[in-house]
């Protein structure tokens, strides 16, 4: 079996190949760092060709050296050997010679790495957290402020479904910033390490709890630009998407505007609902949502979590007991584990469904009802 | 005894390394598992009685492979070149024993000079100080930790003090020890061993009474941030170095009791003697680096 | 006691043989044992790491989640990394250490023969540890075989108290094997066995083990800390407590560069000795050689923070690691030439010992060419923790290391065994590696250039074409391996031609001039040096 599959396996794909090779999908398929579209992504790309070529250069050259003696000086061949066994001259030379081409790469490099690490003088701030695993980007003039997650579709990764174009690389908000604009990224961490990756601007750092550390961008076109997060985080560290879009100044005052548009009806539909109660089947419908989205990466699906790591919530002391603890550590989280506090993150009635939710499903049916007022009694205590 | 007719010494086959590699193993199982018991129900399960039996069995194992040993080495069969074997070996263990606490050192010196610092806001952490830890400042010893967590420091004066010199001593007395063995004045050996043995002793007392005293009436403690942290794990691994090292000088106090050790073969004296120094000098760097400056 | 008087009382020729039964292997002294024990322990140690590197490949087949789940995945990721370095190289060039650097001495033993089985017999249980935690609820270690903090202290799983024991023992393991070599190496050379008379492999092992006892206490100051992190409250690497999680990091790299080249010193030391024998010529070069060695070791101390570009070190520190990183690059084209320049006008023969070397040359030079464009800062940003790097490593790593190991393996079995080997498999072996491992590791290249992060068990469509020709061959080297499995295991039972002491025509050193299969031991006086 061990021995039979993989052989099936190569036929099968040769066959595949003959097709992939003349396929459009494959000429598109990047074999190359990108160009990217700022100046310093295109200064990276100059760098590493440059490497890349001296690299070529010595590689044929010691190479072809060494493929020569092996044609040439073979025994079968009548070669005698020789007995020379030193040569000072030579060997300084070929001390020397690499020193200087390394001298000769190091110059550009050192320039560009200098102007990468200037952030100085920006038009505009964005404080971005990574948290298990999502991002979370804050306009810091512009007091807008929101999660971004991951929003390829579940079915997709299990296979049910076909994969679409930006399969693994889509999120329900994308980072929106404007071009031509100087945009510092200040980069940090509520958990993990993560690292904050767009290829197309040549900018990766990581984001280390605790601390913050700096980066900047200056987007040349305008249009959608994607990247991963480049650190491993934990469980879901390859579903955690970095999209960018970069758009004209003028739309990003417009994209501004709106932002604050909906923050102000968000809020005044938090005080409707502080005023009212929501139904169970409301309440369930919007929990489970919430609870896929946010909570079922740990706690799964089932709500049985995964032992060891993250606990079971069907029958723990918390979902089963006291209704304000259950709201307590969703709304605070747990310090010093994985459970991060989600108040910045939900809203009062998400918070609400999503409690309930726990509290009704998977067999539950405590027949609890949580609703927005309670969660907003317990955070004003 | 044909092989000690021939230049080299080869040492036959010992039962006991598999014994001390079984100990070693039951010591990782067990502590693995009363660690991460501790920790999650804050009470030791079965790993305890594993421990337990690790160490056991690595005692036996110390016991009897130094037994064996010993007897081998008084009956002749080691020769001079097994004896400079054994002399580097020691050396280059004390050495890798350097590097475990550089690795604490380093910690300690990157926590003041660099990760405090930065948190305060130094070097491109302006954000750092500016967003995340607005109210937080940076001075060593860290008396408040950005997270908050407040303790006092902990002074030179007094039972440090006194400790170095005990220590100090001890490296003296030590030697004279060694003299005394060289010059075969047995008296002086014991008197002097013995004083060593005892200088120890009251070091490892008053180091306890130090710890008591950063508990109860500093609140200096093991999570009181990388402070305390560095503090504790320095000295608390220095602390059980000096532990083994009085241990291996009682072993080897009793030894000379019963006679062992000449003027020119005594290379068990020796490592004993060696380690102890080395206790010592990684004691005045403790003493500058973490109690003075 | 009873035992040494009886071996030392019957025993009139020297010759005495090994302990019958199980009891030769558990209680063995006997450097040519202990080294067996090691490299088959090694080999085993490949083979499971290797099965992990197949379930990684499995998985990365197709994108979509299809065999295992992320969380599984993370765990082969990182116990993969742990146990082809800790468990496969390492204790393989320990083996050959123990088997050849007596004998290339002209000693009769290792100098401390018990501590030398102790520290065999560590290692299997420190993997067992490994390995079973991997059945703990919750799973084994999941965050990657550098294990940065946080993850592996706030956010891992309960196995982490026993992954830590697991290292701490191991590192006992290592530190014992390294005083061996040294204090070997430096206390039992023959008479006449002079420093700049030692065979290259014996140089670059004595380099080695002082890199080792230098680093593996780092390493286990660093889980010490990630231990006390985790369960005693702590926080070296946790800012609220004044500490700062790339701390770890420092420390980690400190002992984890060195490390890579400990895991290539030694190949170097092998690849040192094949080429001349095959050349039929002196290595060339041999004192740069050994400099080059010692200049690579001494700037493996200084070059750590390379692996952490991306954590936002201050420039004026990214530059002085970025040039003096590019600065190794010198001597280790010095050995490279010296290599070339042995072979140049030699009278060349291409047994399988020399194809795999030639093969090393040529393919650790690739590596280490995109190592030199990893270190380059400004590009890093973009290679860092992409599938460059993880080409990167595995050229160096695989057609480096394991490819001398098995270069090794080739030049000194008809000496451990007595008979020559099945050359037709063992070229089979040859042709079947070279083509598959560059079908696995060179497509590697393009996915990471295209932006394809590593540690993900699930990535975006554009990569699946390189992928799906990544696990092919995959798949193909593993099997590739097992016919190496069987040639081995045939010349262990003897089956094939006896051989003379003097396997190889070109070949020089003291291990030649004893009988084949190497006697029990090997020089009881010393041997004259010439
Ligand atoms: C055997 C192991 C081994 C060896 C020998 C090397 C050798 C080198 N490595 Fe590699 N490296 C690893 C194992 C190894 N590495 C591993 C395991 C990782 C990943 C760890 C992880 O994150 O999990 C890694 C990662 C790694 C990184 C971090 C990448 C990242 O995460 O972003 C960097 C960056 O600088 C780097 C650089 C180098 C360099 C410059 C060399 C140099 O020593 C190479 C020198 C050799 C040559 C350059 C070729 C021969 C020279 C000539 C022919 C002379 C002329 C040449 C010139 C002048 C150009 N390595
Ligand atoms: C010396 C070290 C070494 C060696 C030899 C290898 C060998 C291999 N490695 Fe490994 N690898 C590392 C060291 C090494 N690796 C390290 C340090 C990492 C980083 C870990 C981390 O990120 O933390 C890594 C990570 C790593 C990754 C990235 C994982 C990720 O980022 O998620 C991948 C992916 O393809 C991979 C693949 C392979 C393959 C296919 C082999 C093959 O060469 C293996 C071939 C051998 C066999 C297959 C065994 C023999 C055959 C059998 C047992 C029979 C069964 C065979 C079949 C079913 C076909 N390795
Ligand atoms: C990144 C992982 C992660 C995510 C996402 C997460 N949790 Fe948790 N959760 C944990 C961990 C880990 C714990 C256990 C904390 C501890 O050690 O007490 C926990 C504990 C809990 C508990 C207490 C259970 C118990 O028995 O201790 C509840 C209730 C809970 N989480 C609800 C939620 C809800 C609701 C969400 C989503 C809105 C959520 N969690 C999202 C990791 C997570
Ligand atoms: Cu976040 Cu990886
Ligand atoms: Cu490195």
């Amino acid at each position: 079996m061990v021995k039979k599959s993989p052989i099936i396996l190569a036929l099968v794909s040769l066959l595949h190949y003959s097709e992939v090779f003349a396929n459009e999908a494959f000429v598109r398929s990047n074999i190359n760092l990108r160009t990217g579209v700022t100046d310093i992504s295109q200064q990276v790309y100059d760098l590493h060709m440059t490497i890349f070529y001296i690299c070529v250069v010595i590689g044929i050259i010691v190479f072809g050296a060494m493929f020569y003696a092996i044609i040439f000086h073979r025994k079968s061949k009548g070669a005698k050997a020789a007995n020379f066994h030193e040569s000072i001259k030579v060997e300084i030379a070929w001390t020397i010679i690499p020193v200087i081409i390394l001298v000769v790469m190091a110059i550009p490099a050192t320039k560009t790495l200098i102007a990468m690490e200037d952030p100085s003088e920006s038009d505009l701030t964005i404080l971005v957290t990574g948290s298990q695993w999502k991002w979370h980007y804050k306009y810091l003039e512009h007091d807008i402020e929101f999660y971004s997650l991951l929003s390829t579709p579940k079915e997709q990764i299990g296979g049910q479904w076909i994969k679409g174009d930006n399969y693994l690389l889509d999120v329900d908000k994308q980072l929106v910033i404007p071009t031509n604009k100087k945009v510092r990224f200040l980069v940090t961490s509520d958990d993990v390490i993560h690292s904050w990756w767009v290829p197309d601007f040549a900018v990766k750092k990581d984001a280390n709890p605790g601390f913050i550390n700096e980066a900047w961008t200056k987007v040349n076109e305008e249009g959608i630009y994607r990247g991963q997060c480049a650190e491993l985080c934990g469980k879901d560290h390859g579903f955690m998407p970095v999209v960018v879009e970069a758009v004209s100044p003028d739309d990003f005052d417009a994209w501004l505007a709106n932002k604050k548009a909906e923050k102000a009806a968000a809020q005044a539909e938090e005080k409707r609902l502080l005023a009212m109660n929501m139904s169970k089947d409301e309440l369930m419908s919007e929990g489970e949502s919430v609870y896929m989205g946010y909570c079922a990466a740990c706690h799964q699906q089932n709500g049985m979590g995964l032992p060891g790591v993250f606990p079971a919530l069907v029958g723990s002391p918390i979902t089963t007991g006291d209704v304000k603890a259950h709201i307590d550590i969703v709304l605070h989280g747990k310090k010093g584990t994985a459970m991060q506090a989600f108040a910045k993150q939900l809203t009062l009635k998400q918070v609400a469904a999503v409690v309930t939710y726990e509290r009704n499903a998977w067999g539950i049916n405590s027949g609890e009802l949580i609703q927005p007022k309670d969660v907003h009694q317990l955070l004003q205590e | 005894m044909a092989e000690q007719n021939s230049h080299y010494y080869v040492p036959a086959q010992s039962p006991w390394p598999i014994v001390g590699a079984i100990g070693f193993f039951l010591v990782a199982v067990g502590a693995g598992n009363l660690v991460a018991q501790l920790s999650q129900t804050g009470e030791a399960g079965w790993g305890r009685f594993i421990l337990l039996v690790g160490f056991i069995i690595l005692l036996v194992m110390m016991f009897g492979w130094f037994k064996d040993q010993i007897s081998e080495s008084r009956a002749g069969l080691h020769n001079a070149q097994l004896g400079v074997s054994y002399r580097q070996g020691m050396s280059w263990f004390i050495f890798s024993e350097v590097m475990f606490f550089a690795a604490f050192f380093g910690a300690l010196f990157y926590a003041r000079m660099i990760s405090v610092p930065w948190l305060g806001g130094a070097s491109n952490n302006a954000m750092t100080a500016e967003v995340l830890w607005p109210s937080f400042e940076a001075i060593w010893p860290l008396t408040t930790t950005p997270g908050g967590t407040t303790t006092q420091a902990m002074g030179y004066w007094g039972l440090p003090l006194i400790n170095t010199i005990i220590l100090l001593t001890s490296s003296i007395t030590i030697h004279f020890a060694h003299t005394g063995l060289e010059a075969n004045k047995r008296k002086q050996l014991t008197l002097m061993l013995g004083l060593t043995i005892l200088l120890g002793m009251s070091f490892l007392v008053l180091q306890v009474e130090e710890y008591i005293h950063a508990y109860q009436d500093l609140g200096l403690k093991l999570d009181s941030g990388v402070y305390g942290n560095t503090f504790f794990l320095l000295t608390g691994f220095h602390g059980m170095h000096v532990t083994l090292g009085t241990l291996f000088l009682i072993v080897i106090f009793f030894r000379v009791l019963a006679g062992h050790f000449s003027p020119d073969n005594h290379f068990a004296f020796q490592s004993a003697s060696w380690y102890w120094h080395f206790v010592d000098v990684v004691w005045l760097c403790l003493f500058v680096f973490v109690y003075i400056i | 006691m009873n035992t040494l008087t009886e071996t030392a009382s019957h025993d009139t020729e020297h010759h005495h043989g090994p302990a019958k039964g199980i009891k030769r292997w558990i209680f063995t002294t006997n450097h040519k044992d202990i080294g067996t024990l090691y490299l088959w322990f090694a080999f085993i140690m490949f083979l499971v790491g290797g099965a992990m590197a197949m379930v990684i490949r499995a998985e990365l087949f197709q994108p979509g989640l299809q065999i295992v789940e992320p969380h599984f995945f993370n765990q082969m990721t990182t116990v993969h990394g742990l146990i082809m370095v800790f468990g496969a190289v390492m204790p393989a060039f320990t083996g050959m250490a123990n088997w050849m650097i007596p004998m290339m001495i002209g000693a009769p033993d290792m100098a401390l023969p018990r501590m030398n089985n102790l520290s065999f017999w560590i290692l299997p249980f420190a993997f067992l540890i490994l390995l079973a935690s991997l059945f703990v609820e919750g799973g084994g270690p999941a965050f990657g075989w550098t294990f940065y903090a946080p993850l592996s202290t706030t956010y891992s799983g309960d196995s982490t108290a026993l992954f830590v024991f697991a290292v701490h023992i191991m590192g006992i393991s290592s530190i014992m094997g390294a005083i061996n070599v040294i204090v070997t190496i430096w206390n039992m050379r023959a008479p006449g066995m002079t420093w700049m008379k030692m065979p290259l492999f014996v140089w670059t092992w004595f380099i080695t083990a002082y890199l080792l006892i230098a680093v593996m206490p780092v390493l286990a100051g660093a889980v010490t800390m990630v231990l006390t992190d985790k369960y005693f409250g702590t926080s070296f690497f946790n800012a609220a407590g004044g500490g700062d999680p790339v701390m770890f990091q420092h420390i980690f790299w400190f002992f984890g560069h060195p490390e890579v080249y400990i895991m290539i010193l030694p190949a170097f030391g092998i690849i040192s000795t094949i080429v001349p024998t095959f050349s039929r010529k002196p290595l060339f070069g041999y004192p740069s050689m050994v400099y080059a060695t010692a200049s690579i070791a001494f700037l493996s101390f200084i070059v750590w923070a390379h692996h952490m570009f991306t954590t936002g070190m201050p420039v004026f520190a990214e530059l002085f690691f970025m040039y003096c990183t590019m600065l190794i690059s010198v001597p280790t084209g010095v050995k490279v030439f010296n290599w070339v320049a042995t072979m140049w006008r030699g009278a060349l023969s291409f047994e399988v010992p020399m194809l795999f070397s030639i093969a090393f040359i040529v393919l650790f030079t690739l590596g280490g060419f995109s190592g030199l464009m990893l270190a380059i800062t400004p590009v890093d940003f973009q290679y860092h923790d992409t599938y460059f790097v993880v080409a990167h490593f595995h050229y160096v790593l695989v057609t480096g290391a394991i490819f001398s190991l098995i270069a090794a393996t080739y030049y000194w079995l008809p000496k451990w065994t007595g008979v020559m080997y099945d050359i037709g498999l063992a070229k089979l072996h040859f042709w079947c590696s070279l083509i598959s491992v560059n079908v696995l590791f060179f497509p590697m290249h393009f996915v990471g250039l295209a932006g394809m992060p590593r540690r993900i068990p699930d990535y975006s469509i554009q990569f699946a074409n390189w992928n799906q020709l990544i696990s092919l061959g995959g798949f193909a080297f593993g099997l590739s391996q097992l016919i190496f499995l069987a040639l081995v295991i045939k010349a262990c039972r003897k089956q094939g031609e006896p051989v003379p002491a003097k396997v190889w025509d070109g070949a020089h050193g003291l291990e030649w001039e004893v009988a084949s299969p190497a006697p029990y031991h090997t020089f009881t006086t010393p041997p004259e040096i010439k």
